[in-house]
């Protein structure tokens, strides 16, 4: 793990830092450690069901573990051996829930100046209206929210959130029930938005475009499992194993053995018949791996091209070929391995004769797409 | 007290007392996950399908001044319960139980729970996530419940001449004094108190039943 997720033993007020520590040993099987900081925009990546909202609404006190430990905001929120459980009104969790949860029956000022602790009514209307005018929503505050469109609810949710001054934003998927048009306008919103705030934020999603345009990091749960924590480009480019690169969603995995290793590159062997060069690395001679290559590492090759310093050259033939926008979708069958590559060229390349199913065709595979997944060490 | 003054008491009475008990158990049958929960509806709903005078029977029991329960109902009373008034509001208070609880239970229902925990989350307290946010969303349940204790106690019978017995002005209700007239073959006044009754009920049903339309209308 490139982060450290443990809580530090000892309470520093300072730190404002969201640290959680989760293990649930009954159904939602649970083993958590994360951290983020303040201003730090967190991605809890997983498909549904593996526990990542169990963790977002534990974090707020609206669930109960087995085993816990959360600060944040340099307070202890929850340390069952402690028996310390903060009730959720306490916490000062700022939250987005998936479908919003909005108070039907109020007005949108309402909705938020009702989050607002402790300030005259006057000053409730006031702050209510500022975070209203950041969330772009002025104009809108005497409407109730049967008359909000989608993205109008999500930013009123998301003003109600902020307008309470949490310690923490948590937002549970907030954009998975609005169209893709206003997704990709409060993207824009939240990452202007977010700009200002120096709190945690921890974002919930199984989109990993999504997470590539709005966090800082990312952790991945799977089956209620932390499986990595860092940055958002160190996690998607080099997985720390074959189930992550997976859930990722990366293709044109393939199961390899080095077979050399030297000051200019590796030698991975594939399936006895096929070997590829890669970047040197420090896997010894016989290391079992997945080799992760980049749909942006291959490219076309002629017939006639040979390995060199750069690429490696595989020859094989077309399985299919799918038109994509202005891209051909490419399934080539490797004459030497029996797994298929997949790969995106721009159609002015290639007719489509040139695709036809059973067409030969050669690709280069450039060196540095080539990354290797040390098995042994993967779960 | 005439008839209609005995009916009326004792359906204010119903009402004032069951409203806060139809609500609370209403409330947490909806949110509550517990074994036993069948049970406890069913015990809810029995006076539903039960006959009237099964449960006079039993209150009977319960209420004589001979038995156990009877003494201590006395001596909680000051009185004993049979053949008065304050017999016959606890006769009708269980005999009205589902009515009181049946449409809170489901108004409450039909609360979903992400926003009571968004209440929660922006820092309301119970009692204030009660007043701001499930209280102005179940006041249909509260009007439909109210309605229904109030007309069913005006028409209520066999548990009425079972546990109040038929003293006039003290317990003897309309329904009961429509029976009366009837086997004194005094069809006329029957016919007023059965009018009388007939117009309350139906326009007590429709005070909620347009109620009903008019908020589905604007949502």
């Amino acid at each position: 793990m490139s982060v450290n997720t443990h809580p530090p033993a000892e309470l520093d007020p300072s730190d404002k830092s969201l640290w959680v520590s989760l293990r649930n040993q009954s159904a939602p099987i649970l083993n958590v450690e994360m951290q983020c900081r303040p201003g730090e925009m967190l991605a809890l990546v997983g498909p549904s069901g593996s526990g990542k909202s169990t963790v977002l609404r534990t974090i707020a006190g609206l669930q109960k573990v087995d085993f816990g430990h959360i600060r944040c905001n340099g307070e202890t929120w929850l340390h069952t051996k402690h028996r310390n459980d903060v009730k959720v009104q306490q916490r000062h969790v700022g939250m987005v829930f998936q479908h919003y949860a909005l108070f039907p029956h109020k007005s949108v000022e309402e909705n938020v100046s009702l989050a607002i602790r402790g300030s005259t009514r006057a000053e409730k209307k006031q702050i209510a209206a500022s975070w209203l005018e950041r969330t772009n929503m002025t104009g809108l505050e005497k409407r109730k929210p049967g008359q909000l469109s989608g993205g109008q609810k999500q930013r009123v949710a998301l003003a109600r959130a902020l307008a309470s001054n949490p310690s923490v934003l948590l937002l549970d998927e907030p954009f998975s029930a609005v169209d893709q048009q206003t997704r990709r306008k409060l993207y824009r919103e939240l990452a202007k938005l977010r700009r200002g705030l120096d709190i945690p934020m921890v974002l919930v999603t199984h989109d990993v475009g999504e997470v590539q345009q709005l966090a800082d990091s990312m952790c991945l749960i799977h089956k209620g499992q932390t499986l990595q924590q860092g940055s958002v480009h160190e996690v998607i480019s080099a997985p720390e194993s074959k189930a992550i690169a997976k859930l990722l969603g990366h293709q044109n995995l393939f199961a390899a053995s080095v077979s050399n290793q030297d000051s200019t590159h590796t030698s991975y062997e594939l399936g006895g018949t096929e070997t590829l060069h890669g970047e040197p690395s420090d896997l010894a001679p016989g290391t079992r791996v997945t080799l992760l290559i980049a749909p942006s590492a291959i490219s076309l090759a002629d017939n006639s091209s040979h390995d060199n310093a750069e690429h490696n050259v595989l020859h094989g033939v077309v399985r299919d070929a799918v038109s994509m926008g202005d891209e051909w979708s490419i399934t080539v069958h490797l004459h030497t391995v029996t797994k298929s590559l997949r790969f995106r060229v721009p159609q002015h390349l290639l007719s489509s004769s040139h695709v036809a199913a059973g067409s030969p065709i050669s690709v280069n595979i450039r060196r540095s797409g080539i990354l290797a997944i040390n098995d042994t060490h993967s779960m | 007290m005439s008839p209609f003054l005995v009916s009326f008491k004792l359906a204010i009475w119903t009402t004032i007392i069951l409203l806060p008990i139809g609500m609370l158990l209403g409330r947490w049958l909806a949110f509550a996950r517990f074994k036993g929960k069948a049970w406890v509806e069913s015990l809810v709903l029995l006076p539903l399908v039960l006959p009237p005078t099964v449960i006079g029977y039993y209150l009977l029991l319960v209420f004589s001044p001979e038995s156990f329960s009877g003494s201590l109902v006395a001596q909680w009373f000051g009185q004993p319960l049979v053949f008065t008034f304050p017999g016959l509001v606890v006769a009708s208070v269980i005999v009205n139980l589902p009515f009181a609880v049946q449409p809170m239970q489901l108004a409450y229902s039909s609360l979903p729970l992400e926003v009571r925990e968004a209440a929660w989350v922006s820092g309301l307290s119970s009692f204030e996530t009660w007043w701001h946010i499930e209280l102005p969303q179940i006041w249909q349940g509260i009007l439909g419940s109210a309605t229904l204790i109030f007309s069913h106690t005006l028409g209520e019978f066999g548990v009425v001449l079972l546990v109040g017995g038929n003293i006039e002005g003290s317990t003897r209700t309309v329904s009961i004094a429509i029976y009366d007239h009837v086997q004194a073959f005094d069809m006329q006044s029957a016919g007023w108190y059965s009018l009388a009754l007939l117009v309350l009920s139906l326009a007590a049903l429709l005070v909620v039943r347009i109620n009903t339309h008019n908020k589905a209308g604007h949502a």
